[in-house]
Order: C-alpha cells, then structure tokens, then sequence
C-alpha cells in the first residue's frame, strides 16, 4: 500500500511540473486559437537566460525581474513581427509560422548565451521526507506548491481584472471583442508575456532538476498529451491532464514496467492520450465543437 | 441631459454621419453601390430593404468589418475610406449583431463590462495590483455597468451565463454591451428580430429612450415596417444596393418606387 502510495503522490507532484508547461500553451491557444510550438523554445530561452544572470553575478530577484523584463519585450517583438502580419490566416499557417519562430528562438537562446549545460540551484534540497509512512521528495513538493500558486495567480488575474475580462471576451467571440473596442494585439503581447513567464517558472522548476539544456524546449512533447487530455482551451483542464499523465506514467512504469522491460514512461502518455481521443476528443474541459447545420 | 434636436430641426447643422457614393462588392457582385445619405445628430435613421439589399453591409462598413471599394464614409467631420472596428468603436461607434455576437460563456455583467475597453485607462499591472487609480477606475466603470442594468432592466440576469438565457434577452443584454460605452453612434442590427409582439413593443420603447433620454443617434436595420415607421425619424431604403428612397417616414410611405420594391411586397 505503501508503494502505490508513493508512486501515486510521486505521480501527481511530477504532474504539476507537467501542468505548468501546459497552462503556458493553453493561455497562449484560448487567446489567439494557435498552438504556440514556441512554448518549449521559449521555455529554454526564460530558463536560459535567467541562469546566464545568474552567473554573471546578478541576485536571484534581480536576474528575476531582468529575464522578465526581457520576456515581455519579446512578446511584443513576436507580436508586431509575426503575430499581427499574419492575423486573420488559417490556423495551420499561425502554427507553421511559430514552428518557424521555434527554431528562431532556440538558436538565438544558444547563439547568445551557448549550448553547454548550466546547472541551476533553487536552493530546494533534493531530499525525499516522510510524510507519515509516505516518503516523498522535497523538491516535488515545492514545485507542486508553486504550480499552484502560478495556476492561482493566474486565475485571479483572469477572473477579476478588466483586463482578465476583455481575455475572455476575445478567446469567446474574436469579431465581437474587437467590435467592442477591445485591443486585440495588445491582449496577445499581454498573453504571450504571462505565457512567457509561465514557461519561465517551468523551466526554472525542471532545469534545476536536470540541468538547463537544449532538451528543456522538447517538454513541449510532454505537453502534448496534457493538452490532449485536459483540453486545449482549459486551465483548470491543463492542471488535471498534468495529474493524470504524471500518476499514471508512474503507476504505469512501477505496476506495468517490470513485465515489459520498463521504460515506459516516455510513451505512455501518448498511449492515454489516444485512448482519450477515441473517448472524448476535446479532451476533459475542452469545448466540444459544435457547429449548426 | 439635452433633449437632441430632432432631424427636422436643425437643417443647418453638419450631419453626424454622411455616408458618400459608397460601393462594395464581393468577388464581383455589387452589395451595395454607389450610395450617399447622411443620418442628423440626435435622429433615428432606419435602414429598411428586402434581404440582400444590402442594409447589414452597409453597418459593416460603418464599423469597419468591411473595406468600402469606393466612397467615403465622414463621421463628425473626420472622413475615412478605411477604419478598423477598434478605431470605429474608440470614436464612439457602437453596434450590435444581427445574429447576437455575445460572449455566451461569460455573466452578463461581464458582457456589459466588456463594452467599456474604449474607457479603461489603468494597464493590466496596476489592476492585478490593485492600485488605487486602477480601483478607483474599476469601481466607476463597473458603477456605470450596473447603471446601464438597471436601465434596461436586466438586473434579475446579472450573474447568468448569457448563453444560457432567452434569445430576446440576449438581445437586450447586446444593446446594453454596446450601450455602456456611450456611443455618439449606435449601430443596430436587426434589434427586433425573432421576438414576439410583446418584446418587440419593449425593444422598441428602449430604443426610443436610448434615443430620447441619453441623446444617441442610432442607426438600426429593421424589416418590421410597422415599427421603423413608427420609431423612425427618417427611413431609406435600400434594394440591390441601391437607394430607392430617403426621408421623413411618411413621405417614404407613400413613394411609389418604394411600394414597388418593398412595401408592395409586403401583404
């Protein structure tokens, strides 16, 4: 009991790491309708940057508060140069051009501050404690504890701020909002900021964990099957799609592994995530399209 | 509040709104063409023709969701070929849709609220922050949603989700979204259609008001000839693009061009 205790609650801290990377996908997707394939560049280049001015000697607050300052003015670069050009295109187009804006991001993160590996110390020591008879990580528990503080802010910020409604508005009805008089394209840099910020958080988390390298951006592969599970256009769907992906890829590789020569956990989320589509293709709290005929 | 001058009144006065020689045509074929008039300060103006004359892209042009190929549209002596509906609706141009473009998973407050963007001034920071000038902001804009409730009597929907509401309140809840940002120029789009006598005898009485007691000029589309005659200050009609009539509702009434084209075909 004890085992599949641990291996559950490992699961679910694991997944809050993989919410956290998805919420920044879903703000990005229910303002613009694009699935932003930068999320995980953008991701490294926050992380990236961040421990760069951290080793040049910056404080943690200060180099905090520079790697956001920077993240917002690329928000607004990405929106005046690739965003706005390209507004009102099909939303395959929107995804080419950020698969595009990808690779862009990722080579500018390595051209300017290099490809080797920065280790990163959050100052969380990486030890598991006993939580009754339960034993659990440390460092799990804290980043579970700031996926949720983020998810909160977050949630405050877009259901009691003006700003939080216009968000709605234009995720809801596009032509409308802008018939309203909301600021379309101030909203996407308002969001591609937050998102970028979101990313930043989430790289911080798992590059303290395993080093901040070029692998960071393929969390976006993680992301996927989140995405398809919680929803796209959710993020309370973003966090319970991360829960169930992290429980479940550790049952799995803990109950399941030993019979099949483990090394499960790269694709079991992907396995879920198909039988998801089958059962509900709009995933746990994403709109169902329905279209009047 | 002053009571407008009505249409008639004041010849003299500059129009608030002089539509000229506009044409629009979609892939070749003309939606509207070649069209001039011009809507006094204060009035209400209907727009009234058969479907396809032409009456819902004319108010897309208006508010910018179309591009005019031709003419000019002057709205308080600013002439524009061109204007983007973020600009329409920051000069005061407000309109609703002829099928509701509400945002149906939101309150109704909330849909209201989102009509003020044109006056929020505080930057998302502040509001998160809650710093007094953005609060100070938020308490008068959201003073004015409710005042606007109040007005058209939507108080009891306040905290629904619009899409779950009747079609005619939704409609009432559009007119209050465009409404709360207090237009110079309201745009209606079909506000009475698919309601029955009694909502229509409402719809109708809250437009007068809007007109009457907050001084705005509407423009509205109706088919509902009864009405438009009764409501209207000044009717033109439309058909194929065209204008085929233009003036007071009485003297429009009895144009025999029109009674061909429209009211002829209405038994």
């Amino acid at each position: 009991m004890n085992l599949f205790l641990e291996t559950l609650i490992g699961g679910l801290l694991a997944g809050t790491m993989y919410s956290l990377v998805a919420i920044g996908f879903v703000l990005i997707y229910k303002a613009s309708g694009v699935f932003n394939f930068a999320q995980g560049s953008i991701l490294l280049f926050a992380a990236l940057t961040f421990v760069t001015l951290l080793e040049k000697g910056l404080p943690f607050v200060a180099a905090l508060a520079v790697t956001i300052a920077i993240l917002i003015l690329g928000a607004i670069v990405i929106e005046r140069t690739v965003l706005r050009p390209l507004a009102n295109r099909s939303p395959m187009t929107l995804f080419m051009a950020t698969l595009g804006l990808s690779y862009v991001v990722e080579g500018a993160a390595q051209g300017i501050m290099g490809a080797q590996v920065h280790a990163l110390d959050l100052g969380i020591e990486d030890v598991p404690i006993f939580l009754g008879d339960v034993l659990i990580s440390q460092f799990d528990l804290v980043a579970a504890t700031t996926a949720v503080a983020l998810a909160l802010i977050l949630a405050l910020l877009f259901n009691n701020t003006r700003i939080g409604i216009s968000l709605r508005a234009v995720a809801d009805d596009t032509r409308a909002a802008l018939s309203v008089g909301i600021n379309l394209n101030r909203i996407w840099q308002i969001v591609w900021a937050v998102a970028g910020i979101v990313g930043l958080v989430a790289g911080m988390l798992w590059g303290a964990r395993q080093g901040i390298q070029f692998s960071l951006s393929l969390v976006v592969l993680k992301a996927l099957p989140v995405l398809i599970i919680g929803g796209f256009t959710s993020i309370g769907g973003a966090i319970a799609g991360g829960l169930i992906v992290g429980a479940a890829e550790n049952l799995a590789e803990t109950y399941v592994g030993p019979y099949i020569g483990g090394g499960i956990t790269p694709w079991f989320p992907y396995f879920l995530a198909i039988a998801f589509l089958y059962i509900r293709p709009a995933g746990l709290f994403g709109e169902r399209a329905l279209e009047r005929v | 509040m002053s009571i407008p001058a009505t249409h008639a009144a004041s010849p003299s006065a500059p129009p608030l709104l002089d539509v000229r020689g506009v044409s629009l045509s979609f892939k070749g074929v003309k939606a509207i063409s070649d069209l001039s008039f011009s809507v006094a300060r204060g009035e209400i103006c209907a727009l009234i023709g058969p479907n396809g004359a032409g009456k819902s892209s004319l108010l897309n042009v208006l508010n910018g969701v179309y591009v005019a190929d031709a003419g000019e549209v002057v709205f308080q002596g600013e002439h524009f070929r061109q204007i983007e509906p973020i600009d329409a609706a920051r000069r005061g141009i407000a309109r609703t849709f002829q099928n509701n473009a509400l945002f149906r998973k939101m309150s109704t407050l909330d849909n209201v609220l989102t009509g003020l963007a044109r006056h929020t001034r505080s930057g998302l920071l502040s509001q998160a922050l809650r710093l007094p000038g953005a609060r100070r902001e938020e308490a008068r804009l959201r003073e004015k949603a409710e005042a606007i409730l109040d007005f058209l009597d939507l108080q009891a929907y306040r905290d629904f989700t619009v899409g779950s509401l009747a079609y005619g309140i939704q409609k009432r809840i559009e007119l209050a979204r465009a409404l709360v940002s207090s237009p110079t120029l309201l745009l209606l789009d079909e506000p009475l259609a698919g309601m029955n006598a009694r909502e229509k005898a409402e719809m109708s009485a809250f437009v007068r008001d809007i007109n009457r007691d907050l001084g705005i000029t509407v423009v509205l589309i109706e088919h509902d000839v009864g009405i438009v005659l009764s409501l209207s200050d000044h009717v033109v009609v439309l058909d194929y693009g065209r204008k085929i009539g233009d003036g007071a509702p009485d003297a429009v009434k009895s144009d025999a061009a029109v009674i061909s084209a429209y009211l002829g075909a209405v038994h």
